[in-house]
């Protein structure tokens, strides 16, 4: 009987021990992501409850989710991310192959780089609300303008880390191309392209989250949809809990995409050794 | 046979010429070890970098075996001091690069014959950065023999090693160079490893002015003992310390 239980406990044992190993490995590195958040919405709650803040500046986080649940049940509040989201979409797709073909010609090319690049520094410099007026004179009032906005602030992380990124490839690589007699579709192919993803992948998580901040600039100027709007309406209409619902979506959606880029760039990267796989200090441990 | 003659090398700089190499000439034979050796900057990387078909010489000509070289050959292979490793290709791929335009079954046949050769069978799924020093330039050497060149250029390759390593990697050249019947041109800056290595070691002095000739071979004899090896280095560093 004794024996039968041992057999048996070693059992569990291991199930149990393999249990929390898959917990560990699968969970444990977002559920460290995670603890900031919740210390905030903690202190967040506690200030809204005890009203240290007054609630109509700052309502508790069961008012915001209660506002979302209601757009929700309303049928709007999809309507209103799919608006965003199909902005952001398109932004990232315009800007992000604009800059790309700019990013590979002023690389490549030190006369295009000097034709082009002072320009487009100069015009980084310039604030997104500064495109407003100009882009609604140019493409109206309704999406063509906001997505021109988008694709600006998408443009110049990816332009930029591209561009340096195929500078800063090292010239003795191409040499090995040239000794192994590889033709230029063979260079781009196995040298130049896979030196340059990891700046480009870098520019499109850059320019996607700039493309985020730009989205909302592009609907405070004059939307009837998309979470900007939801802001916009909450200011105009004294409902904080909508403005910080909105934010929250916009923080978790601009999360999400970032990891869809991150995820679709992992098997091009699995050769870099990032810090996440060194052990960082350990020779002063 | 390989065929030097004649090969000058200018560098155009804004404010003036700079000769690297003056009329070098040299016969070097199949089957030869020949090592380049000279103080900094006097030109034995760009004459190299000239057999490999990587730099235009200013005059002159190079022949393999009849036929003038003047772009990098699939006859030609070369090493570097560092390995060149691309880090996003792994040891398998890195030296596929060689073979490209060959098809897949005989690149697999060909790569996993030349990690035998060079030691490292069961390394082809590594990254780079797996590998230590002596093993990345054994990959290198792997690299370029897989296209079975007739002539192997080394480039310093030992030169960021440790002694250990080195003197493995010098054994393992030398048995390489026995089976695969090869002709090895080495850059060097280690003397015991000119005389220990090679059959004839080419000085090349830093250019002066009015100078016709800027190197200098010198012919070692066989059967080598230690103390003939000792007589060899005390010359070759009495002539470049001259130079």
């Amino acid at each position: 009987m004794n024996i039968f239980f041992k057999i048996n406990n070693n059992k569990l044992y291991k199930l149990l021990k393999s249990l929390y190993n898959l917990f560990k490995a699968k969970f444990s590195q977002p559920l460290i992501g995670i603890i900031l958040p919740v210390i905030i919405l903690l202190i967040w709650y506690f200030l809204a409850v005890t009203e240290t803040i007054r609630n109509s500046l700052l309502p508790t986080p069961n008012e915001v989710l209660k506002e979302i649940l209601i757009l929700a049940n309303e049928g709007t509040l999809f309507s209103h991310i799919q608006i965003t989201l199909t902005r952001v979409f398109y932004g990232f797709i315009g800007g992000g192959i604009a800059a790309t073909i700019l990013g590979i010609l002023t690389g490549v090319s030190p006369f295009i780089r000097k034709l082009f690049d002072p320009t487009i520094q100069a015009l980084k410099a310039v604030p997104s609300l500064a495109w407003v007026p100009l882009f609604i004179l140019w493409f109206g009032i309704f999406e063509n303008s906001k997505v021109a906005l988008i694709s600006v602030g998408v443009f110049f992380p990816v332009y930029l880390n591209l561009m340096m990124g195929i500078r800063q490839i090292d010239k003795r690589m191409i040499e090995v191309a040239n000794i192994n007699n590889l033709n230029l579709f063979q260079t781009i192919r196995w040298i130049l392209l896979p030196g340059i993803i990891p700046e480009w992948i870098t520019g499109l998580r850059s320019g996607l989250a700039l493309g985020w901040m730009f989205v909302i600039a592009a609907e405070l100027m004059g939307a009837s949809e998309g979470l900007g709007y939801l802001m916009i309406d909450g200011q105009m209409t004294g409902r904080p809990a909508l403005i910080i619902g909105a934010l929250i979506l916009f923080a978790i959606i601009g999360k999400l995409t970032d990891e869809l880029i991150y995820l679709s760039a992992k098997p091009f990267l699995k050769w870099k050794e990032s810090l996440d796989t060194m052990q960082v200090g350990a020779n002063n441990a | 046979m390989l065929e030097i003659s004649n090969i000058s090398k200018i560098f155009k700089n804004n404010k003036k010429d700079l000769a690297a190499l003056q009329k070098t000439n040299l016969l070097i034979n199949d089957h030869e070890i020949i090592s380049l050796v000279g103080q900094s900057g006097c030109g034995k990387s760009t004459l190299l970098r000239i057999i490999g078909g990587l730099e235009k010489a200013s005059t002159g000509f190079i022949k393999l075996n009849n036929k003038i070289i003047k772009k990098p050959s699939s006859n030609i292979g070369m090493v570097f001091q560092d390995p060149r490793l691309m880090p996003w290709l792994n040891v398998y791929d890195n030296i596929k690069l060689s073979i490209l335009n060959e098809n897949k079954k005989e690149q697999k046949v060909k790569i996993s014959k030349t990690l035998q050769k060079v030691g490292l069978e069961n390394c082809e799924q590594l990254w780079p950065r797996e590998l230590s020093g002596g093993m990345a330039q054994r990959v290198a050497i792997a690299r370029a023999l897989v296209r079975e060149p007739k002539v192997l250029l080394l480039d310093e390759p030992f030169s960021a090693l440790d002694s250990f390593t080195k003197t493995n990697l010098h054994q393992h050249v030398k048995e390489l160079w026995v089976s695969l019947k090869l002709t090895i041109i080495m850059v060097t800056h280690d003397i015991n490893e000119a005389t220990s290595m090679s059959d004839r070691v080419l000085i090349i002095k830093k250019t002066k002015p009015r100078e016709i000739e800027n190197s200098q071979i010198i012919n070692m004899s066989y059967p080598r003992s230690e103390f003939k090896n000792i007589k060899y280095n005390q010359l070759i560093k009495k002539r470049i310390l001259n130079s």
